[in-house]
């Protein structure tokens, strides 16, 4: 049913805490989160036009990367859009940023898309689905302080480390591709990307540990 | 429940990154399934991608007729109302999702086919030269005859447990075997042993009569 009304107001609590922010306009990482969960919550369709207009370009030039022609990427980028809208009570605000949750359905389009094999996936909705253990209150992060975290994680890797995580989870570039394009051996690929994570986690997968 | 056994990061990430073939990106999903540290690997990688995509500041601003073509487009799905939503399947299941699927069905539902030694398989369909799936059932305390391996081979068990190697695998545990090893994994005597292999060449069985009936049975 439409909602015309509903198009109009936005969600008042996300103006008060992204205008607290630190000086950072362009960290949208709270007031995203936020926005998703008004998604979630009452299927808030400012909210949505808000992380259309935030996340849309994004996911396009994502999705260019990846290989599509302008046609095909449009199509994608509204099945993306839709697949926000209709899965968004999914979404836990403790595991992911709004930016990383909406990379990965972008991400899964695109591999469905472009890729002749199927890439099968994980239902969480699965009776035989194994749920998270509860986190402790101590360690879930808050999504501000993940974002902050990655970024700075991402900063403190070496560039030739970077570059490797950049074409393999973002451009979604097999090993042997990544050897390629930088003219360099493919187990040195390996080695950068695997101490490339293990950095990573070091830093932010504190829980890894412990769930293992 | 306690995994100990993890399908490791370089299979981990290819799966991610979407670049892995289906039959080993069945395994990995059906790990994922089961194993929460594995997410929060996936999770990791992805939160990694989600921060790369949000500093993109170079794309041009969003296009509102596709904004325009979502919002119509939710709308209708509203009128259809929420009562198309599927009922959720009843469990218990043995198998996760999406393995189910591949096999049409859960464990008791399947037809399963002799390979000898009390061995059953059920071949499972995947697209791609490279490696296979099948899921096996080995009969509790029996062991699997002795082979070694031409490429790579990875077993998730699912229900029972297997002996191999000096450790003990169950539910959501992942053996892996290269062409180094020869082995004779051994079933838990608690029940039998359901796992999901998948190999990206022949086994080479050290015995005659299984090498015989191998062109058969193709394993």
């Amino acid at each position: 049913m439409k909602a015309p009304g509903n198009v109009i107001g936005f969600p008042r609590r996300s103006f008060g805490r992204a205008s607290a922010g630190r000086s950072e306009p362009a960290d949208a990482t709270d007031e995203m989160s936020d926005r998703l969960l008004a998604v979630a919550e009452h299927g808030d369709r400012a909210a949505f036009a808000v992380l259309f207009r935030h996340f849309g370009p994004r996911v396009r030039a994502y999705l260019l990367r990846a290989g599509g022609d302008a046609g095909r990427v449009d199509d994608l980028l509204q099945e993306t859009f839709a697949a926000v809208w209709r899965k968004a009570g999914q979404y836990d605000s403790r595991r992911a940023t709004a930016a990383a949750w909406i990379f990965a359905i972008a991400r899964n389009r695109s591999i469905d898309a472009f890729r002749r094999e199927r890439r099968p996936e994980f239902d969480r909705q699965d009776p035989a689905f194994q749920p998270d253990p509860q986190p402790d209150g101590e360690e879930t992060l808050a999504t501000r302080e993940r974002a902050e975290s990655v970024r700075a994680a991402l900063a403190a890797l070496s560039e030739e480390q970077r570059e490797v995580l950049r074409l393999s989870f973002y451009d979604g570039e097999s090993y042997a591709a990544i050897a390629i394009r930088l003219g360099i051996p493919v187990g040195t690929v390996k080695s950068r990307a695997r101490l490339a994570f293990r950095r990573l986690r070091a830093v932010l997968g504190g829980r890894r540990e412990e769930l293992r | 429940m306690t995994i100990e056994h993890h399908v490791g990061d370089e299979r981990l990430l290819a799966y991610g990154a979407g670049t892995l073939d289906e039959a080993t990106s069945l395994l990995v999903a059906a790990h994922l399934a089961l194993c929460p540290a594995c997410r929060s690997d996936l999770e990791l990688a992805e939160a990694v991608g989600g921060a790369l995509m949000e500093s993109d500041r170079l794309a041009p601003p969003a296009d509102e007729t596709v904004l325009d073509a979502l919002v119509r487009c939710i709308a209708c799905e509203d009128d259809e109302g929420s009562a198309a939503a599927a009922a959720a399947p009843l469990g218990p299941f043995v198998l996760p999702q999406p393995l189910r699927g591949y096999a049409g069905g859960d464990v008791a539902g399947l037809r399963w086919r002799s390979v000898g030694g009390g061995i059953r398989q059920v071949p499972l369909k995947t697209h791609g030269a490279g490696a296979t799936a099948r899921l096996l059932s080995i009969p509790a305390g029996k062991s699997v005859p002795e082979h070694g391996h031409s490429g790579f081979e990875a077993t998730l068990v699912l229900a029972g447990s297997f002996y191999d190697r000096g450790s003990w695998y169950r539910r959501g545990d992942v053996g892996i075997a290269d062409s180094a090893v020869v082995h004779r994994p051994v079933a838990g005597p608690e029940e039998d042993c359901i796992c999901l292999a998948v190999t990206d060449a022949p086994l080479k069985f050290v015995a005659a009569v299984p090498r015989l009936l191998q062109p058969f049975h193709g394993i």
